[in-house]
């Protein structure tokens, strides 16, 4: 039987080409993905600040002198870097199970935040690997301790560096948010599939969550566009 | 034409501010200094002159640890220095040291170079430390220039604020590691004319430079230094116009 039409009825041809899709949805049921939005900005949010805690302790680990702090910190990020996001994110939500049974949510956070982790340490630890080698030795003859230097002294110049990289990071990790869909996190990817295949309009859901990965990318990238001008101010010669 | 005419100010003192006994280092197989004796009493000036490579950087920098001696001792004002952290960054409080690439901060202005070592080492309070660096602003030239970023200055300003925030711990000995090496050729003597004025004041300094008028000048010894050893040292009139080794010979007969 030859195919003729839509699902709803449209034809491919009545007195005229029509475009298979109503657009007009994306429109009217675009304030509804608003609750899913916010689920995946908490699920990044979360797992940046998570994934920079660990990141930066890693970073300073992967420099580090101290052999037990260098290696359970080149380890980490060698694993994690290694292995899939979405096979990290299911050994914690499937493969822990047997031991701990984490709702999708906290699941989401700690496989992300743990991802993440592994490349902001190498962000952290390339930024700290840049500054000039006469900067520490310049606190250090004023009397700073190693930790002191490293705190008032290297640090801050290294985070400036590590914003651009950061900023990448961010909007990667943002966009990575949408894999907890498939242990049902509520988040924007998730509420299009479910949606789409419950109307048949699944192009016009992926629409709208596109859309809305798209403003939080693009505001994402505006943010740490204005932070690098700012924090660029000791930079700029007269 | 002698350091002792002009600059004879309290230079009679008999106390060394730095001692250096049977130093050796190497970066591996490589020996970069051998058997090193040298002392610096307090209120002179000590200019460290020689070929690249000779080993004179490295000494002054194996003098407050920046470089690990393979075998020596350091003393400090009498008090020999032990290879430990905490012994190593009290010492450096005592011992104030200009790179040659300056190394300021970046991310700090002018006033916040000069206040970091004071405020953040010894636990001055940040209105005096404002106060001593404003001061020592001044004594370089460079008041005006507080708020701004080193980004803003010149190679000598740089030079400048450095020397300022070395002297903001109040250090006993300045060591100064070719302090003009890196600076166009007109800003150098404004950078040597704030280390006269150091050494007039009566500071201990132990320089390496390049730049024979300063030692011939401000200099209470000068000390030849080639392939890793000291060769000769004396008086800028003795090593200058009547150098004893040949090497000495040598070297000034190609920079004279």
């Amino acid at each position: 039987m030859p195919c003729t039409g839509f699902a709803d009825g449209s034809a491919f041809f009545k007195g005229g080409l029509k475009v298979p899709y109503d657009f007009s949805i994306v429109v009217d049921k675009f304030p509804i993905f608003l609750p899913a939005a916010i689920e995946t900005l908490k699920i990044t949010g979360a797992s940046l600040v998570f994934g920079i805690i660990v990141g930066l302790i890693a970073a300073l680990g992967r420099i580090s002198k101290f052999k037990l702090f260098y290696y359970p910190s080149t380890f980490y990020v060698t694993v994690i870097r290694g292995t899939p996001i979405l096979l990290q994110l299911f050994i914690v939500y499937y493969g822990l199970a047997n031991i701990i049974r984490l709702d999708p949510f906290p699941s989401a956070v700690i496989a992300f935040g743990t991802h993440n982790g592994a490349y902001i340490a190498e962000i952290f630890r390339g930024a700290i690997k840049s500054i000039d080698i006469g900067q520490t030795e310049a606190a250090r003859s004023l009397g700073m301790t190693r930790f002191q230097a490293m705190r008032r002294i290297i640090l801050p110049q290294a985070l400036k560096r590590a914003v651009p990289p950061l900023g990448n990071q961010f909007i990667i990790a943002t966009k990575d948010s949408s894999l907890a869909s498939t242990i049902a996190v509520r988040e924007l990817l998730l509420k299009s599939q479910q949606l789409g295949s419950s109307t048949f309009n699944t192009m016009e859901y992926l629409i709208i969550a596109g859309i809305y990965y798209l403003i939080m990318t693009t505001v994402l990238g505006y943010f740490v566009h204005r932070l690098e001008r700012r924090l660029a101010i000791s930079d700029r010669a007269g | 034409m002698t350091g002792r005419g002009e600059y004879a100010v309290n230079k009679r003192s008999e106390r060394k501010m730095v001692e250096v006994k049977g130093l050796n280092m190497s970066f591996g197989s490589l020996e970069v200094l051998r058997d090193i004796n040298l002392s610096v009493a307090e209120g002179e000036v000590v200019v460290i002159i020689g070929p690249s490579g000779s080993g004179k950087s490295t000494l002054l920098r194996c003098i407050n640890f920046l470089e690990k001696s393979r075998l020596g001792e350091i003393y400090i004002d009498g008090r020999l220095v032990e290879r430990k952290e905490k012994t190593i960054n009290t010492m450096r409080q005592d011992v104030g040291m200009v790179f040659q690439h300056f190394n300021l901060f970046p991310h700090m202005t002018v006033l916040q170079n000069v206040i970091e070592g004071p405020t953040q080492v010894k636990g001055m309070s940040k209105g005096e430390a404002v106060q001593l660096a404003e001061s020592l602003l001044a004594k370089v030239g460079l008041q005006d220039k507080r708020d701004e970023y080193p980004a803003m200055l010149s190679g000598g300003q740089k030079q400048r604020v450095a020397i300022a925030r070395a002297l903001a711990m109040q250090p006993q000995v300045m060591l100064f590691d070719e302090p003009t090496s890196a600076l166009d050729p007109e800003l150098v003597g404004e950078v040597l004319g704030v280390m006269k004025e150091l050494a007039r004041e009566g500071m201990t300094m132990l320089v390496v430079t390049h730049e024979m008028g300063f030692a011939r000048e401000v200099a209470d010894r000068v000390v030849f230094m080639d392939d890793t050893k000291i060769i000769e040292e004396g008086t800028p009139e003795e090593l200058f116009n009547n150098p004893q080794n040949e090497r000495t010979q040598a070297f000034l007969s190609k920079i004279f």
